[in-house]
Formats: C-alpha cells, structure tokens, sequence
C-alpha cells in the first residue's frame, strides 16, 4: 500500500481547511466530507417534505373531487399533472438520489475505509452546489408562466417537446435543465465515490473487507455513469426540440418520440438498481449488527449484484410493451426481466439466512431493515406480472403499476433512508435517538404504507388508469366502492405524513436533548465505530489498519461478539 | 486533524495515481454521452436514407483538414507530457500552447463551415439546425465537440501557467487524456456526418 506520496493539491486543501472556520464557512462551504454529506442529507429530507406535500394534495384530490384540499386550496387538473410529475421527479432524483447515494455515500465512504476525506474534497463541494442549483431551477420551474412541468416525470414527447402541446413552456424546459444539472452533480460525485473506494483504502483492507454499504454505493455510482450519458444527450435534444424548434422527437417534423422513450428507459430501469443497491447495502449493515451474525454469503452477494448491474442494462423496454415495439423485441425484454428477479432474489435469500440463527434484537434501525425487506419483497413479486408482456398489456398505465413501483420505491427512499438515519445518527451527531419514538414511527409508517398501497392494488386491477384527475368524469370508475377505496388510501396517506412529525421530533430534539452516544453504541465491527461520534474533522486521530472482513461476529474464541475490523488481537 | 503523518487522500491502493483514474472515470462518462448521441444519429440515418442526399452539403475538405489539425494537436500534448515527464517545463509550455493554437485553428475552420451554412444568401446552401433532422444532429453533435475542444482549450491554458513553475506537472498527463478523447470523438463524428454520403 503505498502511502508516502503527497501531492501538492492534497496537501493544499486540508491546510486550508486547518484553521478555525466561521459557521457559515463550516456549514456551507466546507469541503469535509461528513458536512457534505449532511448537505446533501438535509437538503433531500426538505424536497421529501415538498413531494410529500405535492402527494397530498393529489390524493385528496382523488379522494374527494373538487374540494378544496386543507393547506393547499382547489386543485385544477393543468395543477394536478403539475403536481404528479414533481412529486415523482423530486422523489426520485432530489430525495432517492442525494440522500441514499449522496449523503450516505459521502458520510460513510471515506469513515467505513479507513480514510480523512474523499480523494477530491474541492470537487465534492462543487457537486454539492449544482445540486443545490438544480433544487433552485427546478423551484423556478413552478413559478414561470404557465406553471410547473406536468408531463410526467418520463417526460414523453411530442407532449414534452411542445409547448403547445403541454402549455408549460418555459416550465417543461427548466424541469429538464433541473434534471441534467442533477444528473451533473452525481458524475461528478460518481467520480468521486469510485476513486476514493478504489484508491484511498486502508492499508490491509482487500476488496472483501469492503463494507457491502461501500460496495453498493460504488456499483450504483458505476451504473447511473453508465446508463445516464445516453439520457444526457437525449436531454440536449429535447432541450433543442423545446427551445429551438428542432424536431428529434417531434413526428410531424421527421422525428422519432419513441427514441426518446429508448433514451429515457435506458436510464430508467438502471436507475431503480441506482437507487436500490445503496440501500440493499445499509441493511446489510444493520442485519449484521442486530442479528450479531456474520453476512450469509459476503461473495454471492458481490456477484449476483454484478449479475444484476449487467441485467438492468438490458431490461429497460418492458417499459414500452404497449408503446408500438416489434412483439418479437417484447419477447426478449420479458425473459430478461423474469431473469433479474434471480440475483435480486438471491440476494434477498442470503439475507434472510444472516438472520436466520442469529440473536436479533429488535431496536429501531433493526425493524425498519426487517421492514425494508418485506415490503420490497412485494414490490419484487408485483414486478414480475407487470414483466410478462401479456399481462401488461392489461396493467399498463394502471394504478397497479403505481402500487408496484411504490412498493420498491418506498421501501428503498422511505425506509431504507429512515433505517440508515436510525442506525448512523449517533455517529452522524453524536446523541442518540429516542427508541420509543422510533418504534412508534416505524409502525405509524408501515402500517399506513400498505393501507395506501396494498388497495391501489386492487383498484389497478378493476382497471383504473393512472393519470386521471377526476374520476368522476369516468361511469366506470366513479362506482362506490372504487371510490371508498380510493378515500381509504388517502386516510392512510395523512396518516403516514402526520406520524412523520414523531420523526421530526425525535430528529431536531434528538440532536440537541438526546443521551451522548458513545463511539461504537451497537457494538458494530467497521471502521465508523472506531472514531469518537461525531468524528473530528480528518476522522482518525491514528489512520486504522485492517486485520479482517467487516461482519465478524459472535466468533467462537472471543470474550466479545463483535470484533472490529482494525483490532489486532482477539477482543 | 491530520497534518501529521501520511494523508489517506493520497493514497493508492490501485497503485494507479488517483488523477488518472479519475480521468479514465469522467471520459468513461463522456462515451456514454457521446455514445448516446451518435447511437440515435446512427438509427436515424438507417431509417432516412435520403439523409446522404444533405450530407453532401459538408465541406468534406474542411473536415478532413481538421482532423488532420486535432490528429497534430494530439501530437503536441504527447510531447508536452514526455517534456513534462523530462522536467523541462518551458518545453512543455510550450507544446501546451502548440495543442491551444490546434484547437484554435479547429474552431476557425469550424466557424467558416457554419457560418458558409448559416448566413448565405444562397437558399439551396442554407443549413441551419431546423433545416431537418439530419442538421440538427449535425450542429448538435458538432456544436457539443466543439464545447469540449474549448474546455480543453481553457483548461489547458489554466495549468500552462504553474506547469512552467513546474507544479503540478502530472496534469498535463490528465489534460492529455482529455484531448486524446475529444481527438477520437471527431474521429467517428467526421466520417458519420461528413463522409457517409
């Protein structure tokens, strides 16, 4: 391990960063990677609160027609689209991303291998701010005239590339640079999670020493680099089709808008595994821990989750069964999606063999990873209908497709933030978090989650589409009991978002009232856990050695059932 | 803190300098833009045959003297990185500004083949991006390469400057990587846009 050469750069940078710094200096322009890391961490559970509330005024719309929705006002159906297509884009590239990849990656990479900083601090600050600049554009977007972009998060042409189509003119071209800045912001910190794992590990630790969290949050990054560049470019076009007058994906200029939808799902599909490995990770830390059991099966997970990288690149147009592809094409996409339940179901199993014999604890972090892989594994098992071409014929475009993808989008964002947030909050502010409030969060989130989604199960498969903004203009939709379904679904979601303010609580008091959480208060075997909660800037006052794998627990031999990664001797 | 003793930063447990793997990294992003790019020209010129009917429009001449320019600014950017590699840094100023002057004298060429598109009076010879879809990747696929030719342009002038102090002379390996990727961009946009009649 060579370690001796200090570029000029480096050196630079953390003289810098040496002296006492001003609040302002510390919080807004740092470049240590923990502050960055909260950054992104705070920044994102804001947006969660902004497409939270986009989600709640929709569903009382849905629920009851017209009415003049408490802390919004009426909704009109320009406003409805509007408000449909933020909250998917928000949660998904201002709430998944930042804080699953961002913060996440950005407060346990350099700590879990044993490391001061990122490899580029500089560049870390500056991803940072263009996503904090695409949070701006994309705030502009709603305020421009004729509102917000309510195309869709898919953004299909020609209804994107139009401005007399969708009458969102200057909205539909700001959503779009929002996104490409986003997109910007995660290369760059792409780049940075990737070199600083490959480069800047402890010495001792091999690649099976890497905690499954870092490994996770590398490959993800390796993916979104490599599916998103495609969407990129295809950003540009439309971006030239809106602003220009170009015709890439407009039909009645020679265009093609399907392309679009190549470009689009290309990144689309990959990007569910985006999202979804950083979070499969986290569990894994957790279910170690409170299970107090080594992980089942450390090397198949490693592969089958390469297995699956390279299938969610050939996935992407199970999307498009309807949209006009040749059936012979439909075929193809419908054998590989079927395969990639396999490697996410092997994964899947090897988790439930860690628990399998181990002593589990229930604390918090443990239940909502134990809260994480039931309800994915629903969302995994609806994928597979909505796989099958046939099928989906019928389940497209319906709320049975909302209902699934919520069912793996909410476990992955919601709760496997919240159990990463549970679990690192000592190490992130150095208290602890209350239990009690915890757990009574965990069942008021849970609960109501399958209460608004377990029936838009079965609205879907009574037929009814998605992208309607009053189903009382639809005879066939507007009967009672489809309508009682719908209102349940909505009670449940208000309340979902009030036992939020339990969480809130706990968080703000938490920080500042909770009890001083000691370096290692789960007993846990990595390197995070070996520095004082919070940790210095620079992390490690002596820089670790790595003896072993991060899951050795309960090994025969040892007075202690946990053995941290960088202790030489038995514990 | 830790000022004393080794920085984890700078470590290398790839023994590749991290710089460079970086680098490898960002280009490897640029081939899925411009990959994504060329990829939909290329399916669209499949399903539009009468699209070498406008390529005839290019200046093949022109293109072809450009890659001949880019190929020879390439050229310069090796030797500034053996020079810098050799600690005589002025020689490497001196080649850096050499691969510049390349890149200017692209964009020249560049700006006359637009500009013989753009503002003629000749209606059979105007080709502005709306013309149809086969210009508007032409100036799109264009107009993005010659961005990255002008990011390389300006950041190589940046570190011209402390490399002749001699710092941080490992940049103008980096820099060079760059170059030799906006040199191969070229080398597949010319024969796809200008050559493919």
């Amino acid at each position: 391990m060579g370690q001796t050469t200090v570029t000029h750069d480096s050196h630079a940078a953390h003289e810098h960063d040496h002296h006492e710094q001003s609040f302002i200096m510390k919080y807004f322009f740092s470049t240590d990677h923990k502050i960055i890391g909260l950054q992104y961490m705070f920044t994102g559970m804001f947006m969660a609160i902004v497409g939270g509330y986009f989600a709640y005024a929709f569903r009382m719309q849905l629920a009851f027609p017209g009415m003049e929705v408490p802390l919004y006002g009426t909704v009109g159906p320009g406003e409805y689209n509007m408000l449909i297509t933020n909250h998917g884009s928000i949660m998904i590239f201002w709430v998944a991303m930042p804080v699953l990849i961002a913060a996440f990656g950005n407060i346990l990479i350099p700590l879990m291998i044993g490391c001061d900083d990122m490899v580029f601090p500089r560049l870390n600050r500056l991803s940072y701010q263009i996503f904090l600049l695409s949070v701006v554009v994309l705030f502009m977007s709603f305020f421009v005239q004729g509102g917000g972009f309510g195309g869709a998060w898919t953004s299909y042409p020609p209804l994107s590339a139009v401005a007399e189509y969708n009458l969102t003119d200057w909205g539909a071209s700001l959503w779009l640079i929002a996104v490409a800045l986003e997109f910007v912001a995660f290369l760059i910190g792409g780049i940075n999670f990737v070199t600083t794992s490959m480069n800047a590990r402890a010495p001792g630790m091999r690649m099976t020493d890497i905690p499954m969290v870092v490994w996770m949050i590398v490959l993800a990054s390796i993916m979104f680099m490599a599916s998103v560049g495609p969407l990129i470019a295809g950003s540009i076009m439309l971006l030239m089709d809106q602003r220009i007058g170009t015709t890439f994906f407009v039909p009645s200029g020679g265009g093609d808008p399907i392309l679009w939808q190549h470009l689009f799902w290309f990144f689309g599909h990959p990007e569910v595994y985006v999202v979804l490995l950083p979070a499969l990770g986290i569990v894994a830390e957790i279910m170690t821990t409170f299970a107090r059991k080594k992980l089942f099966g450390y090397k198949t997970i490693l592969y089958t989750t390469f297995a699956t990288g390279g299938l969610a690149f050939v996935v992407w147009a199970h999307h498009q069964f309807i949209a006009g592809i040749d059936p012979r094409m439909a075929n193809i996409f419908l054998v590989t999606t079927l395969l990639i339940s396999i490697p996410i179901a092997e994964i899947l199993f090897s988790y439930i063999a860690t628990l399998y014999g181990g002593s589990i604890e229930f604390r918090t972090p443990m239940l909502w990873a134990l809260g994480f892989l039931i309800t994915f594994l629903l969302g995994g098992v609806t994928g597979i209908y909505l796989g099958s071409s046939a099928l989906d014929i019928y389940f497209h475009d319906s709320y049975f497709v909302i209902a699934h993808f919520h069912y793996t989008f909410f476990p992955i964002a919601i709760i496997g933030m919240f159990a990463g947030l549970y679990h690192w909050y000592p190490k992130m502010f150095g208290r602890m978090m209350d239990e009690t409030l915890g757990k009574i969060h965990f069942w008021g989130t849970i609960i109501p989650f399958n209460g608004i989604f377990l029936p838009l199960f079965l609205v879907g498969m009574a037929g009814q589409h998605r992208r309607i903004y009053n189903f009382q203009h639809f005879p066939d939709l507007a009967t009672a009991d489809l309508q009682g379904i719908r209102v349940f679904a909505t009670v449940s979601m208000v309340t979902m978002l009030l036992f939020q303010f339990v969480f809130a609580y706990n968080f703000f008091v938490s920080m500042f009232k909770g009890e001083k959480a000691p370096a290692n208060p789960w007993k846990s075997n990595t390197l995070e856990w070996t520095v004082p909660s919070p940790p210095p800037h620079g992390n490690f006052a002596e820089l670790p050695v790595v003896y072993r794998g991060p899951y050795e627990y309960s090994v025969p031999g040892n007075k202690e059932d946990y053995w941290p990664q960088n202790m030489p001797d038995r514990n | 803190m830790s000022m004393q003793g080794p920085l984890a930063t700078s470590r290398s447990a790839t023994g590749i300098p991290t710089g460079r793997l970086a680098v490898w990294w960002l280009l490897a992003s640029e081939i899925f833009i411009f990959g994504g790019l060329i990829a939909c020209y290329i399916l669209y010129r499949l399903n539009n045959p009468w699209w070498g009917g406008e390529a005839v429009f290019t200046k093949v001449p022109a293109g072809a003297f450009n890659t001949f320019v880019l190929l020879t600014s390439s050229l310069f950017i090796v030797l500034a990185h053996d020079a810098a590699e050799k600690k005589d840094f002025d020689r490497a100023f001196k080649f850096i500004w050499y691969t510049i002057g390349g890149g200017l004298i692209f964009l020249l060429v560049k700006y006359y083949e637009y500009s013989s598109k753009l503002f003629t009076d000749d209606p059979e010879l105007l080709k502005t991006p709306l013309t149809n879809t086969y210009w508007s990747f032409y100036y799109t696929a264009t107009g993005l390469h010659a961005l990255h030719v002008i990011g390389g342009m300006v950041i190589m002038a940046l570190i011209s400057f402390d490399l002749r102090k001699g710092f941080n002379p490992h940049r103008v390996e980096l820099i060079g990587l760059y170059w030799h990727f906006v040199d191969i961009v070229w080398i597949f946009l010319f024969p796809l846009l200008y050559i493919a009649k």
